[in-house]
């Protein structure tokens, strides 16, 4: 049986198979750095749960684009400017307090994302987000878990937090920016994402930041100096060798 | 084991040692002490392989180790939980390892330099650690060797896929395949010495035998592992740098060349390549984590007290 092609962008996949391989490779750092060994398990498990789902997503972006491109030539032979990414994952996140404010923005974002695609006309995306919002539920508890702890823990930690808050507020707009060719557009997921990540910033005792937003540009290929590094540090192995196999 | 079954009796009919068992207090000691060096060595072994988790050369190769090292927090989790039924607590153990007065493996003190350092290691040093440790499934005390079927389970998994890494290097490009070679030559004598100093010179393993909680001398699993290892070397078309080594019909066993053990007792010393690294990388986590683990001591306490509240 021939499956008609589909109508679904390659760059817009490509996109969200880049917010999920840049938060992964992010999330990788703090293997061996977490604040107790059942945290060093439970980030890698997210991280990995990412990777998981920028693989599927890049391998069919690859179908998509119709170039025989793989899963690794899109995430090791691309330079920053045709990364999709956000700004919200890119940036280094060395602090535990801004690992769950992300985490908890992003997989807020990611579960109606991935709920909406999961019920969508694509049934490779929704495939891939089937799976993928069973994941990303367990990640988004896991962070409302620790902001709620942090936040309404001690004078310190309510502080921390509520800094990590603000850093990454500014980049939590860009998350509802328009895309060409959405599958779900992106304003759409506003109200729920907010309403979710607000609850729990107000069972943490945490304020919600008044901050005007960053720039942003990660989907049209602008990025933050962050990422070129990060890119760097990822890719220069497989770059030294081209053409091997691994 | 019930109370007319002394410790001594239970031993010689190798039955196993529970925690609410009566045990002689150098036992218990004893018994801390490794296991407690055996899950430091887990979560220090963390840091070599986690050094290429960012520049991993494929997404798959990526997810596997992420995967793997993922697995060796959890083996030290198993074992601090074992050494926990012994009386002591992580927190103490962990800091005994953070002021150095607990050692872990020092086969974690080399650096790893190539992604063929990530294949070395599964393929050499967790193979090594699985010798080690199989016979550790039938140690006398029971929470520690129920700890083990698990672990090396995956310990032997890890195994295979370190000798896919090297196998695939080996049959990769010239540069590959060079980079698999200098792996092997700079891991293979360290391995060796992860099964410690020769019997002669083993201040604890006499008395471990007698416990039961060691089951063969250190030699004995060296000799083992240099004979489980050099026909898979052959098969990955590398060679093993001892030109000594070779078999010996008679002993139905590989002779090899003389292990360095002052480059051993060098790197317990700490005056490894990476002794001071290993250690600075894991008291930061700790003392970066610490307002992390206090403000979730001090949640829960709230939380306790709410619902405590609440009841009233």
């Amino acid at each position: 049986m021939i499956t008609p092609p589909s109508s679904t962008p390659f760059s817009y996949v490509l996109g969200l198979a880049d917010d999920a391989l840049v938060s992964a490779q992010r999330m990788g750092w703090w293997i061996s750095r977490a604040p107790q060994l059942e945290e060093d398990l439970a980030l890698a498990n997210i991280g990995l749960d990412q990777l998981g789902q920028a693989r599927n997503l890049l391998t069919y972006a690859g179908e998509l684009e119709g170039a025989g491109r793989s899963e690794d030539d899109l995430a090791y032979l691309r330079d920053d400017r045709d990364f999709r990414n956000v700004w919200l994952v890119e940036r280094p996140q060395t602090d535990f307090g801004v690992a769950m404010a992300r985490l908890l923005v992003f997989s807020a974002w990611q579960a109606e994302l991935y709920a909406a695609l999961a019920l969508g006309e694509d049934p490779t995306l929704a495939a891939i987000a089937g799976k993928a919002v069973k994941e990303v539920a367990y990640h988004l508890d896991h962070a409302r878990r620790w902001v709620v702890r942090l936040g309404d823990g001690t004078e310190e930690s309510h502080a921390r937090m509520q800094v990590a808050l603000e850093a990454e507020w500014p980049y939590v707009e860009e998350l509802f920016g328009p895309v060409d060719g959405a599958v779900v557009d992106p304003v759409a997921l506003r109200d729920a994402v907010l309403t979710t990540v607000e609850s729990v910033l107000a069972e943490a005792t945490l304020v919600v930041p008044q901050v005007a937003p960053a720039r942003g540009g990660g989907r049209r290929g602008l990025h933050t100096e962050d990422l070129g590094y990060l890119l760097a540090e990822m890719q220069h192995l497989h770059r030294s060798h081209p053409g091997a196999t691994w | 084991m019930s109370a007319e079954v002394s410790f001594d009796e239970l031993l010689a009919d190798d039955g196993r040692v529970e925690p609410r068992d009566p045990m002689p207090e150098d036992y218990r000691r004893s018994l801390v002490r490794q296991i407690a060096q055996h899950a430091h060595s887990e979560i220090i072994g963390m840091q070599p392989e986690g050094n290429w988790i960012s520049r991993a050369p494929s997404l798959r190769r990526k997810a596997i180790l992420m995967a793997k090292v993922q697995d060796e927090a959890g083996h030290g989790l198993y074992l601090y939980a074992a050494a926990e039924t012994l009386g002591v607590d992580r927190e103490d153990l962990l800091d005994q390892l953070h002021t150095g007065r607990q050692k872990y493996s020092s086969i974690f003190n080399y650096p790893t330099l190539t992604w063929a350092d990530v294949g070395a290691i599964g393929w050499l040093v967790d193979g090594a650690a699985i010798v080690n440790q199989v016979p550790l499934c039938r140690c006398s005390y029971g929470p520690y060797a129920r700890a083990m079927i698990r672990v090396c389970k995956e310990e032997s998994f890890h195994q295979r896929q370190g000798f896919e890494i090297l196998h695939t290097l080996a049959h990769g490009t010239p540069a590959q395949k060079a980079m698999a070679q200098d792996a092997v030559d700079r891991y293979w004598w360290p391995a060796l010495m992860m099964f410690g100093p020769p019997d002669a010179d083993s201040p604890h393993s006499a008395q471990s035998m007698a416990w039961g909680i060691k089951r063969f001398s250190n030699d004995e699993l060296r000799q083992r592992f240099i004979d489980m290892t050099v026909p898979q070397a052959e098969a990955l078309g590398l060679t093993l740098p001892d030109p000594e080594l070779r078999w010996n019909a008679e002993r139905g066993h590989y002779d090899s060349g003389p292990i360095d053990f002052t480059e051993l007792f060098e790197v317990i010393q700490g005056n490894g390549p990476c002794n001071a690294q290993r250690m600075g990388h894991r008291v930061r986590a700790h003392e970066d984590g610490a307002w992390v683990r206090e403000a979730a001591s001090a949640y829960a306490a709230k939380q306790a007290a709410r619902a405590a509240g609440e009841v009233a």
